[in-house]
């Protein structure tokens, strides 16, 4: 597929198919175009040329069907984004709920387990702004598979958080992957690459510019862009 | 003086009309005023440009010239519509929208685009994101200038006085060319009679805000 911003080209030919419980992580400069891929996946960005099927199904245009599909792909922020005017238990079911159609009772039963599961639990009648970037965080993930999504979208989770936050989320995350969750994460935490990642894609400028498996993209980068840029992180 | 308090029953009955036109004209501009704003933040683009359009062509119009299209042209346009009441409310509606709308644009402008984007990530179509969450926070911050709007609203039923609707500033007219020697006295009582709705509207106002800012 290809994208642009008015003259920016800024996804260029990028072909990739990630399959069923495959954990992807992107990775790259800034600007090279990242977020834009994982925006493009569940269409929050529309794309000038190309396509994009999620399990087997192209992408609808828009309305019912395009709401449809993002209920299937779950994203997760930056910034978190729970909504500022629920409890934490009202962002979790407020989709189940309007989306699926679920029950009341039911979606809050399910939520509740969700909640403990990311370890946030204690906090559900709390409202966002009262819970630490970690813990709202660790919301937005249960609030995404409680649509039981067939995939789920990172983007850079844990870059706004205190360091002392990021293991907490990492360790969520790190066990969604274990459990067989198809995930795209665009992360410049190479630990979480390390240990989850099936796969690293590395993108600079638009383009895919090497892929590979964790442990050979990081000991071994193939193209000089990688180098450079695998140098600039590492001595931080 | 003697003539306005012992026709006391006929100043309430003006400030009742006075009355009963804003609470119409505040509840049909309410409703077109979000609709507006929906198409103008919307995603399809000609109702985009419509309500745009609308709320250039309204916002600049004077209210008396608005009274004078539906009373005066529309009658020509064979578009006429009987009862004066009604027309008043849509004279008064046409314009007030056009504040809502801009009013509540101002405050779905004022949450933040995560807020839209998280939504719709959840599988919320655009109906929805608004109802669920956008517009729930917008209102918070759409209280206070969506107050102004309703206050303007309120003195602006005294238009109609010039339209055969006799309302409070209809009366108040008929009462002091009666009453030559006590026009200022008769225009104070008219006076506190407005200030006492504007009062009720500012004290609704403050008690939405407040209720809503423990509710977060
Ligand atoms: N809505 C937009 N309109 C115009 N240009 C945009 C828009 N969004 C992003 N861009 C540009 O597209 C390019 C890629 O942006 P993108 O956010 O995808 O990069 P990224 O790889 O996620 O970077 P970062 O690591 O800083 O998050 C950048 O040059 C950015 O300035
Ligand atoms: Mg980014």
């Amino acid at each position: 597929m290809n994208k642009w911003f008015g003259d920016l080209h800024v996804l260029q030919d990028i072909n990739l198919s990630i399959k069923q419980g495959e954990v992807v992580v992107v990775i790259g400069p800034s600007g090279s175009g990242k977020s834009t891929l994982c925006r493009a996946i569940n269409r929050l960005e529309t794309i000038n040329d190309g396509h994009i099927s999620l399990d087997g199904q192209p992408l609808p245009e828009e309305g019912k069907q395009l709401a449809q599909l993002r209920a299937e792909v779950g994203m997760v922020f930056q910034s978190f984004n729970l909504f500022a005017h629920k409890t934490i238990l009202e962002n979790v079911t407020l989709g189940p709920i309007r989306v699926r159609k679920q029950k009341k009772e039911d979606a809050e039963r399910r939520a509740k387990e969700l909640l403990d599961r990311v370890g946030v639990g204690q906090q559900a009648n709390k409202y966002p702004a009262q819970l630490s970037g970690g813990q709202q965080q660790r919301v937005a993930i249960a609030r995404a598979l409680a649509m039981d999504p067939k995939v789920m979208l990172f983007d850079e989770p844990t870059s706004a958080l205190d360091p002392e936050m990021i293991k907490e989320v990492l360790d969520v995350m790190v066990d969604l992957a274990e459990r067989g969750m198809t995930m795209v994460v665009v992360t410049h935490e190479m630990g979480f690459a390390r240990t989850a990642a099936n796969r690293v894609v590395f993108m600079a400028e638009g383009q895919i510019v090497e892929e590979n498996t964790p442990e050979e993209f990081f000991t071994n980068p193939q193209s000089d862009r990688a180098k450079d840029f695998l140098g600039k992180i590492l001595k931080h | 003086m003697d003539d306005v308090f012992s026709n006391f029953d006929l100043v309430l009955k003006a400030f009742a009309l006075t009355i009963e036109l804003l609470v119409v004209s505040a509840l049909t501009s309410l409703v077109l005023g979000t609709l507006l704003a929906a198409f103008r933040v919307g995603p399809i683009s000609v109702l985009a440009k419509a309500g745009t359009l609308y709320v250039n062509l309204v916002r600049n119009t004077p209210l008396l010239m608005i009274f004078i299209f539906v009373f005066i042209a529309m009658p020509e346009l064979e578009l006429n519509i009987e009862n004066f009441f009604v027309k008043g409310c849509l004279a008064l509606t046409v314009y007030t929208s056009a504040f809502v709308c801009e009013a509540i644009r101002s405050g779905i402008n004022s949450v933040s685009l995560g807020q839209a984007e998280a939504s719709r990530a959840v599988g919320f179509t655009f109906v929805q994101s608004m109802r669920h969450v956008i517009l729930p926070q917008a209102l918070r911050a759409v209280v206070p200038p969506l107050a102004s709007v309703l206050i303007a609203l309120a003195k602006n039923t005294s238009v109609a006085a010039a339209f055969g609707l006799l309302e409070a500033t209809a009366r108040m007219r008929y009462f002091t060319n009666n009453n030559a020697d006590a026009r200022p006295e008769i225009f104070i009582t008219f006076a506190i009679g407005y200030i006492i709705i504007v009062e009720v509207l500012s004290a609704g106002a403050i008690g939405l805000e407040r209720r809503w800012k423990v509710a977060r």
